[in-house]
């Protein structure tokens, strides 16, 4: 009972509150690393730098007014912001934190679930959201809205094939499809894998972004052509579960980067005994650190580089990346076959 | 076996919970002060004259479809990439044939000119 019941729920607890802290604290980031770049201060004002800020956006985002249009979908449209948020928040599930570790002297491994289709669970429920953003579109009944989740879903499906695609060759490399077994499988080895597929780890990181809608590829959401994206109706406290998934989505794309690709809570140079040094801190702040790293190249990214336009987004998509992924796998087999 | 799907069921459960609560919260605390020119549909200040949901580009059922068949196909390589180590080259040899047969049909989809958008 306690070990089916009681200590996943803490653990899902403690997940959960990290999360909201941590989309909290990256949209703040974002703020601050695009107004460094283009040599501003960001906000400055909420507490000490603009500590506070995230706390003062939550509380105007509940006490706002929570409008439905009158043409709308009533109940569709409440809908929409659930089925974004769940997947969003369930796909954590499965990422591994950190290896087995002692809290309060029990002998816990730091993961709500390990289960052997960990990576499939991922892509699958990963993907789930993109019914909330077309659900959501539809049921604004508004034109602006519609036209960014048509955007959005094909955008988001295009991408998917090359992101799937290139996982196979992950796979290849590490045998298995469980989370923790694929960093065991690097630890083995002594090697990150970004080091060995440096090309499935350019396929994946442009699909991420382009599965999160971020700059260059956030035609869903440019401001410029379509005010606000899908969710230019919402407002209030169902336009923050948009916002929330959003976010949480990025650090789902970062943190399962840094499980296939950079080691997941493996130090670096886990070969090299010269640097066991290193072993001092935690798995998991290793973990965080390198998805934190990750974060910080998405933002960047969205403060260097201009928008696509929607023919090069999925040309690049089509004609570029599938070809490359498929290249990629077979290559990534021959080299399984042969070594 | 199961029992490993437990604790994501209970994430599910609390994920949905949780949304629920934040939305019921939010709607007790909010005001709420409604007038007709406010639920309109925002469209820079014109009145709607038609609904929204019009026809759109036949593309997007394009991409749809070659999404469908692409990641289907896909998925099939799974299973395959998992036991890999164990086929060796006669899961090389068969897989090469499968990839063959995709990539034949993904040149014919690129010259009949599916993967163009504008």
């Amino acid at each position: 009972m306690i070990e089916t019941l009681v200590v996943p729920l803490v653990k899902i607890a403690v997940l959960l509150v990290g999360i909201l802290t941590a989309v909290a604290y990256l949209v703040l980031l974002e703020r601050k690393v695009q107004a460094w770049v283009q040599v501003r201060l960001g906000p400055m004002r909420v507490g000490p730098h603009g500590l506070l800020q995230p706390v003062a956006d939550v509380i105007k985002l509940i006490i706002k007014e929570d409008i439905t249009p009158a043409r709308a979908d009533r109940w569709v449209y409440t809908l929409a912001p659930i089925i974004v948020l769940v997947p969003a928040l369930v796909v954590f599930a499965v990422i591994p934190f950190g290896p087995e570790t002692n809290v309060f002297g029990i002998r816990m491994p730091l993961h709500v679930a390990d289960i052997n289709v960990g990576l499939l669970y991922i892509v699958s429920i990963a993907s789930l959201g993109i019914y909330g953003t077309i659900l959501g579109g539809w049921a604004s009944n508004s034109k602006y809205p519609l036209l960014a989740s048509l955007r959005a879903s094909a955008q988001l499906v295009s991408y998917e094939v090359a992101v799937t695609m290139t996982l196979v060759s992950m796979i290849l490399m590490a045998g298995s499809l469980s989370m923790v077994e694929i960093v065991e499988s690097q630890q083995a080895r002594g090697l990150w894998f970004v080091f060995a597929q440096p090309l499935a780890f350019f396929i994946y990181f442009v699909g991420g972004l382009a599965e999160t809608n971020r700059a260059p590829f956030d035609l869903p959401e440019a401001e410029q052509e379509l005010t606000g994206g899908f969710h230019t109706e919402y407002s209030g406290i169902r336009f923050a579960l948009f916002f929330l998934a959003e976010y949480a989505n990025m650090i789902v794309i970062a943190a399962v980067a840094t499980t296939l690709f950079f080691g997941g809570w493996l130090r670096p140079f886990p070969s090299v005994a010269a640097l066991g040094l290193l072993d001092i801190v935690p798995g998991w702040i290793w973990f965080l650190l390198k998805t934190f790293v990750l974060l910080y190249v998405f933002l960047w990214v969205r403060a260097t580089l201009p928008r696509y336009r929607y023919d090069q987004l999925m040309r690049l998509g089509w004609k570029v990346l599938i070809p490359l992924a498929i290249a990629n796998v077979i290559v990534t087999a021959i080299a399984v076959v042969v070594l | 076996m199961l029992d490993a799907y437990v604790p994501i069921l209970i994430f599910i459960l609390v994920a949905i919970g949780f949304a629920i609560a934040l939305l019921w919260f939010a709607w007790a605390v909010s005001p709420s002060k409604f007038n007709r020119v406010k639920l309109e549909p925002y469209e820079c200040g014109i009145e709607p004259l038609t609904d929204a949901r019009d026809r759109y580009s036949i593309r997007y059922y394009l991409v749809a479809m070659l999404f469908v068949i692409f990641d289907i196909e896909t998925v099939f390589l799974y299973p395959w990439a998992v036991i890999m180590d164990e086929l060796l080259l006669f899961g090389l040899v068969e897989m090469m044939v499968f990839l063959g047969i995709l990539i034949v049909g993904y040149a014919y989809a690129w010259r009949k000119g599916a993967l163009e958008w504008a």
